[in-house]
């Protein structure tokens, strides 16, 4: 039983790791919380369910297809809201992502009302056990594309002249452009991934709950930000195990207490670390610059 | 004497106005008290609706089942929410500004889903029997004596340590400003005062329900207080009272624009912060690109007649 609860919480709990990037690689390039990730999540949802149901895409086709679609709005959101905005202080740019995300989310609901979609995955779903644990194959697919994409983003993080860049600009912008980066081009390029690595947690989300609704970023892509303190923001391996960690510290909670108390236990969570802990599990000290 | 004024006031108002007018009052207070934390001191407070609701809930149960006359349950409703105050706002404030956005946003969500879930709140049905004795003089007057208080509050000492934070809180520490005490002292004096709009709200309504104080509710005070100007508290005035009567002009002749809403604050929040950070009559050192562009329209109007020579791009190039 409590391993079961363990395997139901890693998957949940590697959905919000794939949000968590985003939030702490933008924020490690641009000192940002993007509000607007919850719903860029959202947005992949979305993409995804189109392209399968109207598009009538395969799977595999369908979810690169929707990641792409995510990374372009990510990409325009950094466009329209962020980048006028590099030189403003850090409270106008805040209020400018919080913007974006009730604009997002609004549209939203205009474009697809308030009404629940169902999500039927587009192929057939079998369920399995595996030493005792009961699970079916969409959940080992959500695990296993999210441990291969954390694998491939590692990669390009650590191994790339685009990873090097990122790490640069997040090191120190003025220094990285006198080094030749170009540093616009560079943020864009993370807000391009780490859109990516929503939209593909919004759609496997969608079709383990079979739902999707413009409203379904707020929750995750709180989790998401609270993921990625936990982890230590600004830390891509602390993104990893903060989602992995509080997804199963929601389920054994839940577990424990009742299902009433399942999103207030991420706050309860945040409030933790933030007392006693501000840098997180793996996180670097910041020393404020003058 | 307040109730021969209201009596004047329902006399010549319509009964729809007088409703759209003490909301107006009350978002008065809410957006001042707020733009106390988020226009002087520069810290973004995303869960303000949260302590109206720790105000409201607490002056309608003392009202309803302790039987407390309106003044001292107005009082407590004040002092609860500055209380809660404190206690978010200590360990919070002294991080840096960002996670303050997420704390209070995961606060008012706290409070929210607490007001759903006890049986003294009503739960989500509501929290019902609350007599109506909010009326428009003791709103009109709640909000001078705020704007009053905020107005002599951010000229004083106190008021110039909070805008040093804002402009650069290491610079401000540098100075002996001891900035947490601030910070939190400014959280909690807005706390109180969003507490008593709570109550009157209470008073007003007779019906308090968890979904009216979510997060769209301080989301839209946001957009008031931007709109208006962060840093201005006249600015607060007409940000409220524009965000307030506008969706009610549009509900008649637009009625989808007005649904909608919060699509127009959303993009509204952007475009101030890209054109012009201080809103209609904010003051900060920050200039939008409407600044600049009309700056640099002035200028290349007074360069321009100089003569043939003095082509665009033609200045001199310490002139940036």
């Amino acid at each position: 039983m409590f391993a079961q609860q363990l395997f139901n919480g890693l998957v949940t709990g590697s959905t919000y790791a794939l949000i968590a990037l985003g939030y702490t690689m933008v924020y490690g390039v641009l000192q940002l919380i993007n509000f607007a990730h919850g719903e860029i999540y959202m947005t992949g949802a979305f993409a995804g369910l189109l392209l399968v149901t109207v598009a009538k895409l395969p799977f595999w086709l369908a979810l690169p297809g929707a990641m792409l679609i995510a990374s372009l709005v990510g990409v325009t959101v950094e466009f329209v809201a962020y980048r006028p905005l590099r030189r403003s202080s850090r409270l106008a740019v805040l209020i400018s992502a919080i913007g974006m995300s009730i604009f997002l989310s609004n549209l939203g609901l205009w474009i697809f009302g308030p009404a629940t979609r169902s999500f039927q995955p587009p192929f057939r779903v079998a369920t399995l056990e595996l030493a005792g644990i009961r699970t079916n194959t969409l959940s080992l697919l959500t695990l296993g594309l999210a441990l291969a994409m954390m694998t491939g983003l590692h990669y390009v993080v650590t191994r790339t002249k685009l990873g090097k860049a990122m790490r640069a600009v997040a090191q120190d912008r003025d220094t990285a452009a006198l080094m030749g980066i170009s540093v616009n081009r560079t943020i864009a390029f993370t807000f391009a991934i780490g859109s990516a690595l929503a939209a593909a947690a919004g759609v496997m989300v969608g079709m383990l709950f079979n739902a999707v609704t413009p409203t379904m970023g707020v929750m995750p892509g709180l989790k998401g930000f609270v993921s990625a303190v936990l982890g230590g923001i600004g830390s891509i391996p602390g993104a990893m195990v903060g989602g992995l960690v509080l997804g199963m510290a929601e389920t054994i909670g839940v577990a424990l207490l009742s299902s009433q108390w399942r999103d207030a236990i991420a706050f309860a969570i945040l409030i933790v670390v933030l007392l006693s802990r501000p840098t997180g599990l793996l996180g670097r000290r910041l020393q404020e610059k003058v | 004497m307040i109730d021969y004024l209201d009596g004047l006031l329902r006399s010549a108002i319509n009964p729809y106005y007088y409703g759209v007018l003490v909301t107006a009052g009350i978002n008065i207070m809410l957006v001042l008290s707020l733009n106390l934390v988020t226009g002087f001191t520069g810290q973004l407070h995303l869960g303000h609706a949260g302590f109206m609701a720790v105000g409201a809930y607490t002056a309608g149960i003392l009202a309803t089942a302790y039987k407390w006359t309106f003044y001292p349950a107005l009082l407590a409703g004040g002092l609860a929410a500055a209380a809660v105050g404190l206690v978010v706002g200590l360990p919070t404030l002294r991080l840096r500004g960002d996670y303050l956005a997420i704390a209070t946003l995961g606060f008012g969500e706290i409070v929210r889903i607490t007001a759903l879930n006890l049986n003294i709140t009503g739960g989500p049905f509501g929290l019902r029997g609350i007599p109506r004795v909010t009326n428009l003089p003791l709103v009109v007057i709640a909000v001078v004596v705020t704007y009053v208080f905020l107005w002599s509050l951010v000229r004083s000492r106190f008021g110039r340590a909070l805008v040093a934070i804002r402009e650069d809180e290491v610079a401000a520490q540098a100075m002996g400003i001891e900035t947490t005490r601030m910070k939190v002292t400014a959280f909690v004096v807005a706390a109180f005062f969003a507490g008593i709009a709570g109550g009157l709200f209470a008073y007003w309504f007779r019906y308090l329900n968890p979904s009216s104080f979510g997060f769209m509710v301080s989301i839209e005070l946001l957009a008031m207080a931007v709109l208006g100007g962060l840093g201005n508290l006249l600015g607060s005035v007409l940000g409220a009272s524009i965000i307030t009567f506008l969706p009610e002009l549009l509900r008649t002749t637009y009625p989808a624009i007005a649904e909608r809403r919060l699509v127009f604050y959303g993009a509204l929040l952007v475009l101030i912060m890209i054109l012009r950070p201080n809103g209609l009559l904010g003051s900060s050192s920050e200039s939008g690109w409407l600044e600049i562009w009309l700056r640099r329209r002035r200028r290349a109007a007074t360069v321009a007649p100089e003569g043939p020579g003095a082509a665009p791009g033609g200045e001199p190039h310490g002139a940036a």
